[in-house]
């Protein structure tokens, strides 16, 4: 009998822990996959259409694919803490990056054999641009206190016409092998460079918390905007900041997108990534409505999306459809973790508590 | 800004009392319609003096006016529905799928598509209501919900033939009075469809709904001040609820008049028109904090904002991008000056 | 119920989290007579209103209405409406989107339709009788908050009803207002209605009153007829101190204060947007000093002014003599000074971070963005701070929110003392948490004087203030009417002070 409470005890702690939703959810995809088609994690070596052997498998292609999303959530959890909101013009500023990238590297040609601009300057402008936009939805928030998502709802409608606008409404080809390293293969090297991207940009993030007050000051200022204020803080600045962050993460993650296929789709790049990001966000524990955060969460919530997006196409689920099991998943989260309906379920665990009380 | 009003020594009232926020931010949609239209007819050609292409507006936009009227209710009470675009999608795709290939009435076809606007009113609206979720997070998850949905009932486009369904779409109610000479010299009756007609009439029953009726002024006390309203002795939640099953049903019913116009079903139907019916409330002074708005206003709010999508279109930006940036500069515009009243109001 | 009752409360209990808001409260409220409800901040008065009127459901107790055989149940504010109680609120609950008369009208008729032209002649009329100063057809936002208010009055008036509830509605009203409100309650008084009067102000008590109730601390202290309740004697009840017990305790820091050099911080003419009349201030090394008043006499707004917690609209501030500019609270904290706010939950913690984050914000902020402390320096502030200051937490790593209100209270003290300021400004530190921890936060500020350290202390609770300060500024109507010291900290020449008017 004791043992037994002490279990159930170690069971309530498990599941009330942050990590618990996303890792159960990848266990759950884990288990099916093995069970399902145990095939799914095959990994091979194969030659790719440079003559290069790379790796393959269902696997790599989860954390290669992943990549955009993890950079957005990174960023998106900052925002959804400082803000306690979603920027949903994500989607579409990560068209605009790649398109000012594009028109750098082709020097405004429709198509072009060799990079016209060096790599890093125009990353560097794809950075500088987003970051303006970023700073644009921060400002609309901080100082204009428009709901955050209604102000990116400003970028969701405009952003992908202007990245049209920005090359002119061409299409733009770059057929630059060295373009396109960032969003396939280094030569030589199997494994796919955005995963190592992702890995350096998480990296970066590690420090960056590490090293700066980024992480209290945001959570401060979503918990507690007054007390911040009387704490010297500015949040009118902080949440600017984190909109900002946000572009940066956007523009790396547009720049992986682009240079995968060396030219860009302005209507389908990145099409509904906005609820991706918002989906890891939540399944990495965090609270949509602000405050602390636990961004490694929302990376694991990231990869686990990844893996039911690959997972969905391995069982031929057209991704035209995928939008709508996505939001069945969103609203299952968002009405758990809705403050009445958690109420009534721990109201429910104490009444049928109290009845096996009863009955023993 | 002293807003105090002059009081004479019998404490009653000298001067005229201030306008209301709706009637002030409706005065001045009118306004910027008519000077719009006007200078476009004076300035450009593309033929605005015309009376057809004036109703042509209104003939593109039937299901944009329904589908705004219903946004504007959800924004009054303080919320927002952006699932109305890819409801419409959704509906035209369903009725083209159910009168082209299941061989069903229009009868029947009609009332799918009322009954899946009516749905998506019903879950979204307790969701809120009810459970207290955010609104956008509910309606951004049933956009996307209605979106893969729409793909799953048919990825090509279906394009409806049945006669007594054209008939229905062909017909044309001439407009006495209105008319001009063709190129032939021959005299063309200016005409708008069906939709327009009942877009109209939704127009007309709504705003009556708004001014007249007891849930029409909740709508507005709602968004005005939740606790207040609550405090006053009305029913917060079933007020909310009733909103956004409100503007469900008329996605349901913009739904049926872009089939009506367009007459075939495809996964690009109603795409960005949440965007539109938004741009189109705020524009037509329907404030995003809720409590103030009008039916009329938003009415015109969808005309201002077709008007100048078609001046910039006439004045040679015609490519497609060109309409999303204007109408996301129109958002932002009026984002920005409600914020503005509203803060130098706080401060008073 | 007893004879003549028209309203009868009874046995009245509510507890939110961690708080018992009211415990036990009867109240009786008779046909035609006005009856005060008094009490300090936090006594429970808007409880007990909010419990009547259904905006809170009450957890023990019972209502009985003249008229009504069996206890009335009371769900929402609609249930209050229907039985014939009406109330105007503190704040303004009405809806400024809405026109004058449809404030006056809505929610409360039963028709599906609205006639505009009915309403408007019906809210004219009552206007006009009124006095009110406004349109009917004028929306509300655009009326001066003193009108909404009345409007708001109009509105319960009008409504027919038995029992009517003022909370606190004369805060926004200048004195003809205020009369004109009197001779309406008058007029209803005369008609048989019931009338519950929430107000600090005194004067308006004794003016139009017939009966007081006081509550303390969510208990009943008891029922008066006016005429047996001098002014002094009703402050002391509403203090929590009788009479007899009112022994002069003299301040123990008043000798180590050095009161002739330069000033820490000296201010002139400060003002604020909170709405407070310009104020001089000063004080000295090792000085205690506090700001005295009842509630919303602006003894909070005093402070926040000197912290740069609202917008400094005028004056000077210097500090050690030399002119210092305060237009936000970093401005403040460089210049070392510390605020504990008034308002715990709101202003004070920052809920869901831990006690350790929470005691090193201040002085992190202090030291930067790009310099944070390393885990083991953070975790060596906080340990000693909770042990130095007692603070009863499972480890420095749990959230905040979960500690009782003293030792929450405790880590925002720690916060400040970290900064190691000149000059610490405590505003109510003492509310709401266990009588053993505002003794040792009493102790605290006493032994951070004799280290040479200058305090602003505040506390509704007035033997605290007499035990700490060596100088008491009395504040009424948001106005410095007097200050004391030496000799005159006694507690009843401080109630004197505070309450005005009669010397009794």
């Amino acid at each position: 009998m004791k043992e037994k409470r002490s279990n159930e005890s170690f069971f309530r702690r498990l599941t009330r822990h942050q990590l618990f939703i996303p890792v159960a959810a990848l266990l759950a995809l884990v288990l099916f996959n093995l069970i399902a088609d145990p095939s799914f994690f095959a990994i091979s070596l194969k030659e790719n259409s440079l003559g290069n052997p790379v790796l393959s498998g269902n696997i790599i292609s989860v954390l290669d694919n992943a990549s955009e999303l993890v950079l957005l959530a990174i960023g998106m959890t900052l925002v959804t803490a400082s803000s306690g909101g979603q920027d949903i013009s994500v989607g579409a500023t990560m068209a605009i990056a790649g398109s000012v990238i594009l028109r750098l590297v082709c020097g405004g040609q429709v198509s072009a054999d060799t990079m016209q601009a060096p790599l890093f300057l125009a990353v560097l402008a794809g950075i500088v641009v987003t970051m303006a936009f970023g700073a644009f939805n921060g400002a609309l928030v901080a100082y204009f206190k428009i709901q955050p998502m209604v102000a990116t709802l400003i970028m969701f409608t405009a952003g992908r016409s202007i990245a049209a606008w920005i090359n002119n409404n061409q299409l733009p080809f770059i057929n630059d092998v060295a373009f396109k390293y960032a969003g396939t293969f280094l030569p030589g090297i199997p494994v796919p460079t955005p995963v190592f991207i992702t890995l350096f940009m998480i990296l970066v993030f590690w420090l960056v918390l590490k090293f700066t007050n980024l992480g209290l000051y945001t959570q401060a200022v979503g918990i507690n905007a007054n007390s911040s204020r009387l704490n010297g803080l500015d949040p009118k600045k902080i949440k600017l900041l984190t909109y900002v962050i946000l572009g940066a993460c956007v523009a790396i993650a547009g720049f992986i997108r682009v240079s995968r296929s060396g030219s860009i789709n302005y209507s389908r790049i990145a099409e509904n990534i906005e609820m991706d990001a918002i989906l890891a966000v939540a399944l990495g524990g965090n609270s949509l409505g602000g405050g602390k955060f636990n961004v490694y969460g929302s990376i694991l919530g990231a990869y686990v999306i990844q893996f039911l997006t690959t997972t969905l196409y391995k069982y031929n689920v057209p991704s035209t459809a995928l939008p709508a099991y996505k939001a069945v998943v969103v609203i299952l989260l968002v009405v758990l973790s809705a403050p009445v309906v958690r109420e009534k379920l721990s109201r429910m665990k104490k009444s049928s508590a109290k009845t096996a009380k009863e009955v023993a | 800004m002293p807003k105090d009003i002059a009081v004479d020594k019998q404490g009653r009232l000298a001067g005229r009392p201030g306008m209301s926020d709706t009637n002030l931010l409706l005065t001045i949609t009118v306004l910027v319609f008519f000077v719009m239209y006007i200078a476009a007819v004076v300035f450009l050609k593309g033929g605005f003096s015309k009376p057809q292409s004036f109703l042509n507006i209104l003939n593109n936009n039937a299901s944009l006016i329904v589908l705004s009227c219903g946004m504007s209710i959800v924004m009054i009470t303080g919320g927002i529905d952006i699932s109305v675009g890819a409801v419409t999608g959704l509906v035209c795709m369903s009725c083209a799928v159910h009168l082209e290939l299941q061989g069903g009435s229009i009868l029947t076809a009609l009332l799918l598509g009322l009954g899946i606007g009516l749905a998506f009113g019903i879950v979204q609206g307790f969701l809120v209501a009810h459970l207290g979720i955010q609104p956008f997070i509910v309606s951004l998850a049933g956009m996307f919900f209605a979106k893969g949905m729409t793909t799953i009932v048919s990825k090509e486009p279906v394009r409806v033939t049945g006669e007594s369904f054209l008939a229905l779409k062909n017909i044309r109610v001439t407009v006495p009075g209105l008319g001009s000479n063709n190129k032939l010299g021959q005299y063309v009756p200016a005409y708008v469809e069906v939709g327009v007609i009942i877009a109209l009439a939704v127009v007309v029953i709504l705003f009556c709904v708004l001014r007249w009726t007891k849930l029409g002024r909740s709508f507005y006390a709602v968004g005005g001040n939740n606790q207040s309203a609550n405090m006053l002795g009305i029913n917060v939640r079933r007020t909310k609820f009733l909103a956004h099953v409100l503007c469900g049903l008329l996605a349901g019913l913009g739904g049926i008049l872009y089939f009506l116009h367009v007459g075939s079903g495809d996964v690009a139907n109603g795409a960005g028109d949440e965007m539109n019916a938004i741009a189109s409330s705020i524009i037509g002074g329907t404030l995003l904090t809720g409590g103030v708005g009008n039916i009329v206003g938003t009415f015109f709010g969808v005309l201002s904002l077709n008007t100048i999508k078609r001046i910039v279109s006439t004045m040679g930006f015609d490519e497609a991008w060109w309409s999303n940036i204007t109408v996301a500069a129109m958002i932002c515009l009026f984002l920005v000056i409600q914020s503005i009243i509203l803060m130098r109001k706080n401060k008073k | 119920m007893q004879e003549g009752a028209l309203l009868e409360m009874r046995g009245i209990c509510k507890y939110f989290p961690g708080v018992r808001a009211l415990q036990d409260v009867d109240f009786t409220l008779r046909a035609g007579e006005i009856h005060a409800l008094m009490g300090e901040n936090g006594a429970g008065k808007s409880t007990l209103i909010k419990c009547l009127t259904g905006v809170y459901p009450k957890d023990e107790g019972e209502i009985y209405m003249a008229g009504h055989d069996k206890a009335v149940t009371i769900r929402s504010p609609q249930d209050a409406q229907n039985i014939g109680i009406s109330t105007v609120y503190q704040e303004i609950t009405l809806c400024p989107n809405l026109t004058v008369a449809e404030n006056m009208y809505i929610g409360r008729t039963k028709d599906s339709f609205t006639n505009w032209r009915k309403m408007n002649q019906g809210a004219g009329k009552i206007l006009k009788d009124l006095g009110i100063p406004a349109a009917p057809n004028q929306q509300l936002s655009n009326c001066s908050i003193a009108v909404q208010q009345m409007v708001a009055i109009a509105r319960a008036v009008d409504m027919d009803c038995k029992v009517l509830i003022l909370d606190e509605p004369t805060s926004s009203l200048d004195e003809q207002e205020v009369q004109k409100l009197f001779g309406l309650m008058r007029d209803l008084k005369a008609k048989g209605v019931g009338i519950i009067f929430v107000t600090h102000f005194l004067e308006q008590v004794y003016e139009v009153c017939d009966r007081i109730t006081v509550l303390r601390d969510g208990q009943l202290v008891g029922e008066y007829v006016i005429e047996d309740m001098p002014r002094v004697l009703l402050v002391s009840k509403m203090l929590g101190k009788d009479l007899d017990d009112m022994a002069d305790i003299k301040s123990e820091s008043g000798a180590t204060a050095d009161m002739s050099g330069t000033p820490v911080l000296e201010a002139k003419d400060l003002s604020s947007n909170a709405g407070i009349k310009p104020f001089d201030f000063s004080i000295h090394k090792g000085e205690v000093n506090g700001f005295t008043g009842l509630l919303g006499s602006g003894r909070s707004e005093c402070v926040r002014a000197i912290f740069g917690a609202d917008r400094v609209t005028g004056g000077t501030v210097k500090m050690d003599g030399k002119d210092v500019k305060i237009h936000k609270p970093l401005d403040a904290m460089k210049s070392g000074i510390g605020y504990l706010p008034e308002d715990r939950k709101g202003d004070g913690i920052v809920g869901d971070l831990s006690v350790r984050e929470n005691i090193i914000l201040a002085l992190q902020v202090m030291k930067g963005f790009f310099r944070p402390f390393s885990r083991a320096q953070a975790e060596k502030f906080a340990d000693e701070y909770i042990k130095k200051l007692e603070i009863k937490t499972a480890s420095s790593d749990t959230p905040i929110n979960s500690l009782s209100g003293g030792n929450q209270q405790k880590c925002i003290v720690a916060r400040w003392l970290l900064t190691d300021p000149k000059y610490l400004i405590l505003d109510e530190p003492t509310r709401g948490i266990d009588i053993g921890t505002k003794i040792e936060i009493q102790k605290l500020v006493l032994q951070l004087a004799a280290e040479g350290k200058s305090v602003t202390f505040i506390s509704s609770e007035i033997d605290e203030m007499l035990r700490t300060c060596s100088r008491l500024i009395v504040m009424r109507d948001r106005k410095a009417v007097g200050e004391l010291s030496g000799e005159d900290l006694t507690q009843s020449k401080i109630m004197a002070t505070i309450a005005g008017g009669d010397k009794q």
